[in-house]
């Protein structure tokens, strides 16, 4: 973009920019205050539902010792694919210098953050003995990939933390000395703390430049880390399904898939909601649907690998596995995830009509329920078909359903990963403020100019 | 108050274990409970076969059990130079289930908890059905302890696979693991929880159970200590397991009580390990089911995964 000369029009610019941008802070209705009050409510009930298991025993799910993972685990692994967008798109697009991607970024960090923080709650909540949590620290075993994925999604969760904060240094002192009138003190009295008494110097911006590059070159290992080493839980046992060395990619793959649809609902959202029309644009929507087409490309690469390599040789494990996705039990299932999840955006999104913002936060959002389904496919059907046969057990546990006190505490998570979200748009811009204006043509010297030094 | 008179009787339990040991007797006076003291000093007792016996007062002893502290390391190190085996003769098995039953009670299992489970085998479509129990393989390579994040199950040194429930945190992950669906989950409160309360757990019998942990076979390590056999290696009327040191190259009939050569037994009859393709390298040995002493009577509901 270039550079605009004239004062008045870069202040007028950054006064429009700060005022679009802010809007969703600063905005309070009637429907924020329905929309905190169904998650808080929701939330409230998942978590009751978590100390009836508690008290009660993990009976009180659907599983059992033949199935004894469940929806929890399959939850657990969507939360972590979905996080993986925050490496993807403030990362290594940020790295590729490709421009459009950065508006979304923080869209991006918001949905990171709150999806691997709930991928631990859940972790927690399917945990036999949550109150011996601490053991793991205590008589931790190097030797088994729980303790390398509590490690990386830990450091995952503290490193998307620092892309969401850093970057927003600017904003929050820009909010700090702009905003006084319209927000209440302590909402200022959190600016202030957070802003790091910042004051726009030449220096502080070098630094922010400096972390940020260093950070997106962290999150690259640790990224491909957190959802190799999740398939890892899976691929380090012997079972037909998960016994496969390519679960690893398999898995990143996928991850890019749902992320990337996460990110396209959630900008959608904001573009609807906050009235960003002029922010997400078009253009967004439009390449962010290139980006999906082309990670269910790669996805669709992996699960041909996946399915047609041991579907052609049918050794007996491998095939009594095939045998129940491709026309089982599991088969409605799964055709219905292979076509709603893979080949429906791979060919809708070709035109450019189904990359319009309307039409692919849609189709985003049937890959993300699809995502979601093709999780449970890849957890529950492998427990159901042990080695040895299933005898001398009752009937449910030969066959795995969720009960209700498990869709309750599943529908929790979601709930309170809408809230962390929420929570993160009602109190920051969702987009860069200074980045956004930079890029517009505005010096850094009008940011500064109106800061309290 | 009922907690104490459990309490109690618990006490009574274990004084009875001590005279017991003092007999030296074989497994007759195991858990002897106190019935009436009399004058002559002499005192009542009954046996876990439900036998009445007197036993001079004199001999009676505290019984020797250890601190929880105590039971979790001896429990690791395992009985020193002992490498245990076991081998199943599947030509005897005639699904008595006696074998169940007896772990089950040992081991505070509920009905579909198994430690040791008698399966009905097909091995392919035109091969012929037979039994076999299966209770954990004790493999010497186990994929269940290295997986396990805190370190709640793991491999002593006599071969055993234990798992510490004071531990464990309930992640399934050994489950998940295990090729040979040998561990059973706490999904509820144990069985009889309500009479275990305040009795110390003994790793090397995982009793008391405790909701929200792993349980799986440990060879009755509790017994071994004791220079028993097994539970179900006991219990069995048909002869089928055999039980021994690999050290000592010696396995014991539990039925017949017959002690032969543990490596001539294994090569004389083909004896094989179970999937031991997947490098598992179990302890547990099978007989092949030829020459079966029992017709196989179930139904070819196999399924074989």
């Amino acid at each position: 973009m270039d550079k605009i000369e004239s004062a008045a029009e870069s202040r007028k610019l950054l006064n429009k920019i700060t005022f679009d941008l802010t809007r969703s802070i600063v905005k309070k209705d009637e429907l924020t205050r329905f929309w905190f009050f169904i998650l808080i409510m929701f939330a409230g009930v998942g978590l009751w539902g978590w100390t009836i298991q508690f008290s009660t025993g993990l009976g009180v799910t659907g599983m059992r010792d033949y199935v004894s993972w469940g929806m929890y685990i399959a939850n657990f692994v969507f939360f972590v694919a979905v996080s993986l967008i925050g490496f993807l798109i403030s990362s290594a697009l940020h790295l590729l210098k490709i421009n459009w991607a950065k508006p979304v970024s923080r869209v991006a960090e918001q949905v990171a953050i709150a999806a691997v923080a709930l991928a631990g709650v859940i972790i927690i909540m399917d945990m036999g003995r949550p109150d011996r949590f601490l053991n793991i620290f205590l008589h931790g075993r190097f030797a088994s990939p729980i303790i390398w994925d509590v490690t990386v999604i830990t450091t995952y969760l503290v490193i998307s933390l620092l892309l969401f904060y850093i970057p927003l240094i600017p904003d929050l002192a820009l909010m700090r000395d702009r905003m006084g009138k319209e927000l209440p003190k302590w909402q200022i009295k959190l600016y202030t703390v957070l802003a790091l008494g910042w004051k726009g110097k030449a220096e502080q911006y070098k630094i922010i430049y400096h972390t940020l590059r260093i950070l997106m070159l962290l999150i690259i290992p640790v990224g491909l880390s957190i959802h190799t080493v999740t398939s890892w839980l899976f691929a380090a046992t012997l079972r037909p399904g998960w016994d496969t060395s390519i679960l690893g990619p398999y898995f990143v793959a996928g991850a890019f898939v749902a992320g990337t649809a996460a990110v396209i609902v959630v900008m959608y959202i904001y573009r609807l909601r906050y009235n960003l029309k002029d922010y997400f644009q078009d253009l967004h929507f439009n390449y962010m649907g290139k980006l999906l087409v082309f990670v269910c490309l790669v996805y669709l690469y992996f699960n041909i690998n996946e399915y047609l390599v041991p579907g052609y040789k049918m050794k007996l494990a491998d095939g009594i596995h095939l045998t129940e996705l491709f026309k089982g039990n599991h088969s409605g299932m799964f055709w219905i995830v292979q076509l709603t999840g893979l080949l429906l955006p791979i060919v809708l999104l070709l035109f450019p009509y189904f990359r319009k913002p309307l039409p692919i936060a849609i189709i985003s959002l049937i890959v993300m329920i699809s995502a979601w389904f093709k999780r449970y496919l890849i957890v529950i059907p492998t427990l159901e078909h042990p080695f040895l046969p299933v005898q001398n057990v009752p009937v449910n546990f030969q066959n795995y359903s969720p009960t209700s006190t498990e869709i309750m505490i599943t529908i929790f998570s979601f709930v309170a990963a809408f809230l962390i979200i929420s929570v993160l748009a009602k109190l920051f811009p969702v987009i860069a403020i200074w980045e956004y204006a930079e890029d517009q043509g505005i010096d850094k010297k009008y940011l500064t100019e109106n800061l309290k030094n | 108050m009922e907690r104490n008179t459990r309490r109690n009787f618990m006490k009574k339990l274990g004084a009875s274990m001590g005279v017991a040991g003092v007999l030296g007797s074989s497994g007759l006076f195991s858990s002897c409970a106190k019935v009436e003291t009399n004058t002559s000093g002499k005192i009542t007792l009954l046996t876990s076969d439900g036998e009445l016996v007197e036993v001079e007062k004199a001999l009676l002893k505290p019984a020797d059990i250890p601190s929880l502290p105590e039971n979790q390391k001896r429990g690791r190190l395992g009985l020193s130079g002992r490498s245990w085996v076991m081998v199943i003769d599947l030509s005897k098995c005639r699904n008595a289930r006696e074998c169940m039953k007896a772990c089950q009670n040992h081991h505070q299992l509920r009905p579909e908890q198994h430690h040791i489970n008698v399966l009905q085998m097909q091995d392919a479509e035109h091969t012929a059905p037979y039994y076999m129990p299966k209770p954990c393989q004790q493999c010497d390579n186990p994929p269940c302890t290295k997986v396990c994040p805190v370190n709640a199950t793991f491999k002593r040194d006599d071969g055993i696979v234990l798992i510490d429930n004071e531990r464990c945190i309930g992640c399934r992950f050994c489950i998940a693991a295990c090729p040979y669906s040998a561990r059973v989950f706490n999904w509820f409160e144990p069985r009889d929880a309500e009479k275990y309360e305040g009795v110390t757990y003994n790793i090397e019998a995982n009793v008391p159970q405790k909701k929200g942990t792993i349980s799986k076979c440990l060879f009755s390590a509790d017994r071994l200590r004791d220079s028993k056999l097994p539970s179900c290696v006991s219990a069995c009327p048909n002869g089928v397991y055999w039980f021994g040191d690999r050290n000592e190259d010696a396995v014991t009939n539990g039925t017949t009580k017959e002690t032969v050569s543990f490596s001539e037994l294994i090569e004389k009859n083909a004896a094989y390990t179970l999937m031991e393709e997947l490098g598992t390298k179990p302890r547990v040995y099978y007989l092949p089911p030829k020459d079966r002493a029992f017709p196989f009577q179930g139904q070819n509901n196999t399924h074989h995964s």
